[in-house]
């Protein structure tokens, strides 16, 4: 999949946490052209806009503020360009997290909530994602495929709207929302860098869908 | 549902893999990256390195081998051995790892499994106790179990299940719990210490020490109350591949991944 001429160009949001590694070679085994955005500013034209993640969201929203990606990251959203929210990066985009009281982007309908009933927590390992409906991001990835897991906590959709967000669900204790689209969004709570050749295709998947979006913008 | 996970471990020294594997068809069976790789297409859940290098230069190696298996191996992570402080944990993080795992240093400083949770999440902080069985009853034991470190030679003088308790508290966000008894016997799991320990704790338990065959995996989950369990030489001699392993695992009611040809068939 190409944009034109030339390979999809993608930017991972860089606010300081943990492994950037795995998520940009997955990205580049589907073809893009990967880059790293320590600040806003960085953001260089991508195609498609990541912010993975994991950890708690009080400092990741300081770090996000620091880099001055805030604005950046809601209006790429409003304007309905390709994004890929992971883990943390899904989570910040409710509006805000009961691990530590933070508000957060608010770019989704609901809060962040501890996992309820989980008979291990964290809820670590390899689940399956189970999809309430048909999306292209998991195109030739069987139903009930099993993702890589890591966290405690987990966005849950509440109010107006949120019914049509969620994408999938899994199982740990109780259901919860795995994974949301809306419009060009698409936030997993899985790591699909982390998930082997079922996220290796999803990652493709996203990839494909974003350089069509902008060969489509063009025509 | 959540898979119950098969981990092989890998020591690790200088950037070669110490004890050797039985991979004829490996170009260089001593290449971290490239039996992480094989185990990762076999079906592991995840990968342990374990750091034994003595030298310090051995660091940098390391950190080299991370990154290249983080390249070419899709399935999480973890580094253990010779993390000393917030600046490695995140040096071994930045290079590719998912998670590190702390053993004699959370013993000399406990604080540091609280720094590295605060830095980078409960989750990226495996703590791992090695434990035995004590030979006569002692009050300051209470569980029968004490902590040794350096291999097992050296006991600390702390119960195990106050210890791992402690480091639930510290923020461990998983324990890997080895039998010193065991480790190395090809007896089975000491069952009777995961238990202790999993029926006292919220975080996943990792199972290590003394797996000689898939039934060793079962017991060490159904009886023990494991997440996961590590296994390191029934793999890397090819007594058992990762796949047999499971299909055991799955035979005897446990869920377990398939890797996608297992579940084509």
């Amino acid at each position: 999949m190409t944009v034109g001429s030339r390979a999809p160009r993608v930017a991972v949001v860089d606010y300081g946490a943990g492994n950037l590694v795995s998520i940009e070679q997955a990205l580049t085994a589907a073809g893009a052209d990967v880059h790293r955005a320590v600040t806003a500013a960085q953001i260089d034209e991508p195609d498609l806009l990541v912010v993975p993640g994991v950890g708690a969201a009080a400092p990741a929203m300081e770090r996000l503020r620091d880099g001055g990606f805030v604005e950046p990251i809601r209006a790429w959203v409003a304007a309905d360009r390709p994004f890929l929210g992971i883990c943390l990066g899904l989570q910040l985009l409710f509006e805000g997290s009961d691990e530590d009281g933070a508000v957060t982007l608010g770019i989704l309908p609901g809060r962040t909530v501890r996992l309820e009933g989980a008979p291990t927590l964290p809820h670590i390992g390899w689940n399956q994602v189970e999809r309430r409906r048909q999306h292209p991001s998991f195109a030739g990835i069987a139903p009930a495929a099993d993702f890589y897991f890591v966290h405690s906590y987990v966005g849950a959709p509440a109010g107006p709207g949120s019914d049509e967000v969620i994408l999938a669900e899994t199982e740990h204790g109780s259901r919860f929302v795995s994974a949301v689209a809306r419009g060009r969004l698409l936030g997993v709570q899985f790591h699909p860098e982390r998930s082997g050749s079922n996220g290796l295709r999803l990652v493709a998947n996203v990839v494909a869908m974003a350089a069509a979006a902008t060969t489509g913008s063009a025509a | 549902m959540l898979r119950r996970r098969v981990i092989p471990c890998l020591d690790v020294a200088n950037g070669r893999v110490v004890k050797g594997t039985n991979f004829v068809d490996l170009v260089d069976e001593g290449d971290p990256p490239a039996l992480a790789e094989r185990y990762a297409l076999e079906g592991a859940d995840e990968l342990v390195f374990l750091d034994i290098s003595a030298a310090p230069e051995g660091r940098g190696t390391l950190l080299d081998i991370v990154e290249r298996t983080a390249r070419r191996a899709f399935v999480p992570l973890t580094v253990g051995g010779g993390v000393r402080s917030v600046e490695d944990m995140r040096d071994v993080l930045r290079a590719g790892a998912d998670k590190v795992s702390l053993n004699t240093r959370a013993v000399a400083d406990p604080e540091l499994v609280t720094r590295c949770a605060a830095r980078f999440g409960s989750q990226a902080v495996v703590v791992a106790i090695d434990a035995r069985r004590i030979a006569a009853p002692d009050p300051a034991i209470p569980s029968g179990f004490e902590v040794v470190v350096k291999g097992g030679r050296e006991p600390v003088g702390l119960d195990a299940v106050a210890w791992a308790l402690r480091c639930v508290e510290l923020g461990a966000g998983e324990l890997l719990v080895t039998s010193i008894d065991r480790d190395g016997t090809k007896s089975g799991f000491d069952t009777e210490l995961l238990r202790e320990i999993s029926s006292r704790v919220q975080v996943p338990v990792i199972a290590s020490g003394g797996a000689a065959g898939p039934d060793h995996f079962v017991e060490a989950i159904r009886d023990g109350g494991a997440d996961a369990v590590l296994a390191a030489s029934i793999f890397h001699r090819s007594e058992y591949t990762i796949a047999q392993v499971k299909a055991v695992m799955a035979a005897a009611g446990l869920p377990v991944r398939l890797t996608d040809e297992e579940a084509a068939t």
